[in-house]
């Protein structure tokens, strides 16, 4: 189904943030796809660019905070001429409904594509009644 | 004279300026552009040279499928997500499909010296100026 359709480009949208940045570059929002299974919570994001050690999760207050930083050194030398897409950091952050089990945090990325497998604490796995 | 700005947020600042700048410039608009608009590009000049830097996250390089022929550049390919059919979804932003993307460059690119890098999520293409194509200075008598 999905290999007969025409991809259609995804503008990439600023980061509105609630907190001012004491940077002036521009941060981007991450496309993500959240899906959730019986035990874990897993969050999938696009972040073209951006290194394993430039990535930045943290989780407090049962806010999922995510950060990814460009090492835009590689441009240095480049003059742009023409252009598409803004180049920037990424930035984040999803408030966790579900009691999460902060050992259980789990992150994969392969190009550029980030993986965050989030388990869910014990006392949040759904429980299973049988009928007598 | 210039500044040397050694702080990497202002640096980072003005590369994102001159992409604005540059951004939908007319620089393509003489060429037809193949069937689609993705993977959205960047092309930047590197001396003689050129450089088409495009942001394609998820795709492997074995979908990708580079073509270059002359000033002609084709990408096509196709992105899949593979999740798990059990799992109930929160949110779904990600698009999948196939793509095909064709440009035009105003130089005549060596195609035995391109190089293409895929890291990341981003594809780079590194298109060397044919010899034959770079300007000669002309020596006056």
């Amino acid at each position: 189904m999905a290999k007969s359709q025409e991809l259609s480009v995804q503008e990439k949208k600023e980061v509105a943030p609630k907190e001012e940045k004491t940077v002036p570059a521009r941060f981007y929002v991450p496309n993500a796809d959240i899906f959730e299974t019986d035990s874990a919570l897993t969050v999938v994001m696009e972040m073209p660019g951006v290194e394993k050690k430039d990535l930045s999760i943290q989780l407090e207050n049962e806010v999922l905070r995510i950060e990814g930083r460009i090492d835009f050194s590689k441009y240095e030398e480049l003059e742009p001429v023409y252009a598409e897409y803004n180049i920037g950091h990424y930035a984040r952050a999803f408030t966790l409904s579900n009691k999460i089990d902060q050992d259980g945090i789990t992150a994969d990325l392969a190009d550029g594509v980030l993986t965050l497998t989030l388990k869910k604490a014990k006392e949040a796995m759904p429980k299973r009644i049988t009928i007598k | 004279m210039p500044m040397v700005l050694s702080d990497p947020f202002e640096a980072l600042l003005n590369l994102q300026a001159a992409l604005e700048g540059a951004f939908r410039a007319n620089w393509l608009e003489s060429s037809p552009s193949g069937s689609g608009a993705y993977p959205p590009i960047n092309v930047f000049r590197k001396g003689d040279d050129f450089v088409v830097i495009a942001e394609v996250p998820g795709i492997k390089k074995s979908d990708l499928d580079i073509q270059v022929h002359g000033n002609a550049i084709r990408l096509a390919g196709v992105k899949s997500l593979d999740y798990s059919e059990k799992a109930s979804v929160h949110r779904r932003e990600r698009l999948a499909g196939r793509f095909d993307r064709a440009i035009s460059i105003p130089i005549e690119v060596d195609a035995d010296k391109v190089k293409a890098e895929c890291r990341d999520g981003i594809l780079a293409l590194y298109l060397p100026r044919a010899e034959r194509d770079k300007p000669r200075s002309i020596k006056l008598a």
